[in-house]
């Protein structure tokens, strides 16, 4: 029996293939949307939530120099800016769970024919706990590396790529302008960040070798900024309280006066840019969704003028037989079929301008089986919700009425 | 209830209802139709033969009196029981034949075999059969629109005959047709009544048509004008 109703209502749909070509369009149009801008959103969402696991978790910087807050701006250099021995006093502070004082720079990098010009960064052991970065091979430098200076780097997946081509670094020898440096580890790969830095592109030094040796230091201890962490998220306001405070203290500045360094919840903004996505990624789908509903007016439209067209036959149905249930059936099947090919194309449609898009503007596009699902189901829910009104319709004709229908 | 009456109605009445009031369509109608019967049914436009066939077929239902088929009420019945007599118990053949165009004949002749819930396979044989029946089983393939009015006609019969059913009503079913593709009808009815033992309800407009049949019933004016057996005479002065 269904057999039959479904070879009709493919029969029936074959019989005017323009208009059931056209009446799917708009559930092509509609699910394809929904494909590919919840792909769009999707992606850009994954690189926002990707750039956010990768700098860490309840992250502060605290960086030297004043904010711009009231127009007046101390610049730095003018008052003590923030050395070594703030991130020692900060480390002891009830709430933060670790400190990383760093200095970067950049610098020239040769290893053997090949160099790069990339960030230096002068950093301490904390620094990979703070960041949550792990290393591929070697090992860490440690304190003792920082209290004698040493020279020895860790190196990033992007400067491995561009020195050492299929050669292992560690135990290798580069030099940073001029001086040699031992390559003791490989960082593992961490991708963009939030502001769409390559995060791979660096070396890492210890902070005391970066102040001495490399770059220098306008006075003993100076670092540019300092990273630090909260023990958790709820310890966090309270700990940039405390943070200001000591700083204050530390900086000897007086009541009323404009801060030397300015501390940043590095956290909350990238909560703030995650939240940013998702509502956009929401917007994107729900514009999209409104062509769906539109595809299910055309279907409910073209059903309808089916329907009174049909009457004579559905007429005769009646009359050998066919149950109110049947017709309801028949014409039930023939608009869920139409919205459910026209979303099959929908959904290869909105796959393949996510492809494309992704080829063309090399933006991040993740199409997951969940919103592909979820377009089906919103189809077939939209072919029974707009077909069944014009299939009810057929179904309780007056049979006499209906065969005498010309 | 059951007196061994295919048909049998009693104080029928039926009226409708139009913006100016009801407009009675037919009135104390009281008759019975035994199996193997061939009636005709004659009576001028609007004397409410059309209507009694209707109800007779289950396609309405009367506003007055009662109407028993095969000893049931049908009143009684829900719509799908109804349905469900149109499909297995009656078979309809009209004036403009009625099959589905865009079918082949063997789909529009198995198709109250899909009403009956029944498979493809078992659905084509049958068809298949009944078309052959009616001297149609080269064209199961062909549309309805490619054969005659005559061989349409004769789909339909099939059609009609598909479900074996006991009673089958025929509204004008020459029509449409000339007098030789008539006669061939007719004489696929006769055979039918005669060696199958269906009971036929046949309305005509022509008595020679109606002169096939064993019994004549006329209407006038929605009421039982005439019921008894065919007079020729009677039918060649109208």
């Amino acid at each position: 029996m269904i057999g039959a109703m479904i070879s009709e209502a493919w029969h029936a749909m074959g019989a005017n293939r323009l208009r059931t070509f056209l009446t799917m369009l708009g559930m092509v149009i509609g699910v394809g949307a929904v494909i590919l801008m919840l792909a769009i959103g999707q992606g850009a969402q994954f690189q926002v939530d990707q750039s956010i696991s990768s700098m860490g978790s309840n992250l502060f910087i605290i960086l030297s120099g004043a904010s711009t807050s009231g127009g007046v701006r101390s610049g730095s250099g003018a008052v003590p800016t923030l050395t070594i021995s703030d991130a020692e006093a900060l480390a002891d502070l009830p709430g933060i769970a670790g400190v990383a004082p760093t200095l970067p720079g950049q610098a020239q990098i040769v290893y053997g024919p090949n160099n790069w010009s990339t960030s230096v960064l002068g950093a301490t052991p904390q620094y990979f706990d703070v960041r949550d970065w792990k290393l591929v091979s070697g090992y860490p430098f440690t304190e003792s590396d920082v209290r004698s200076a040493t020279r020895v780097a860790l190196v990033g997946q992007t400067v491995v790529k561009n020195l050492f081509d299929d050669e292992e670094p560690v135990g290798k020898t580069i030099r940073i302008r001029q001086s040699p440096y031992l390559v003791i580890g490989v960082l593992s790969a961490k991708g963009q960040s939030l502001d769409g830095r390559d995060q791979d592109d660096t070396v890492v030094i210890p902070v005391t070798t970066a102040q001495t040796k490399l770059f220098g230091s306008q006075f003993k201890g100076a670092v540019r900024f300092i990273m630090a962490q909260a023990t958790s998220a709820d310890a966090m306001p309270s700990a940039e309280r405390s943070m200001n405070q000591l700083l204050r203290q530390r900086h000897h500045i007086q009541e009323g006066a404009e801060n030397d360094f300015t501390v940043r919840n590095l956290t909350a903004l990238a909560n703030a840019a995650a939240e940013t996505t998702r509502v956009m990624s929401l917007m994107l789908g729900a514009i999209a969704s409104i062509s769906l509903l539109v595809g299910g007016i055309g279907i409910m439209n073209i059903m309808l003028v089916s329907v009174t067209e049909r009457t004579k036959e559905i007429g005769i149905r009646i009359a050998i037989g066919a149950r109110q249930r049947d017709i309801l059936m028949q014409f039930l099947l023939e608009a869920i079929f139409i919205s459910l090919i026209g979303c099959l194309i929908g959904v290869a449609t909105g796959v393949g301008g996510a492809i494309l898009v992704n080829k063309v503007s090399g933006s991040v596009v993740v199409i997951t089986l969940s919103s592909i699902v979820m377009a089906f189901m919103v189809a077939a829910g939209v072919g029974v919700f707009f077909g069944f009104y014009p299939a009810n319709k057929a179904a309780r004709l007056e049979p006499i009425e209906a065969l005498r229908y010309e | 209830m059951s007196d061994g009456s295919v048909v049998r109605v009693a104080g029928l009445g039926k009226q409708y209802h139009t913006a100016a009031g009801p407009v009675p369509a037919l009135a104390n109608i009281n008759l019975s139709i035994y199996p193997g019967e061939f009636v005709a049914v004659m009576g001028p436009s609007g004397s409410g033969k059309s209507t009694f066939m209707n109800i007779l077929g289950c396609l309405d239902l009367p506003s007055d009196g009662s109407y028993f088929l095969n000893g049931t009420d049908v009143r009684s019945l829900t719509k799908d029981q109804l349905a469900q007599l149109r499909n297995r118990v009656i078979g309809f053949v009209f004036q403009g034949f009625n099959l589905l165009s865009r079918s082949t004949l063997l789909k529009n002749v198995g198709l109250p075999l899909v009403y009956a819930g029944m498979g493809k396979d078992e659905r084509n044989k049958l068809a298949h059969g009944m078309l052959e029946k009616v001297g149609l089983g080269k064209y199961g393939d062909s549309l309805p629109n490619s054969i005659s009015g005559g061989q349409q006609q004769r789909v339909a019969i099939a059609r009609a005959l598909i479900n074996n059913p006991r009673l089958i009503l025929a509204d004008e079913p020459t029509g449409n047709l000339d007098s030789n593709t008539s006669r061939e009808i007719m004489d696929i009815f006769s055979r039918l009544n005669r060696e199958e033992g269906i009971t036929i309800v046949l309305v005509t407009h022509e008595p020679d048509i109606a002169a096939y049949a064993k019994r004549l019933v006329r209407f006038m004016d929605g009421r039982l004008a005439h019921d008894g057996a065919v007079d020729i005479q009677e039918g060649r002065a109208e």
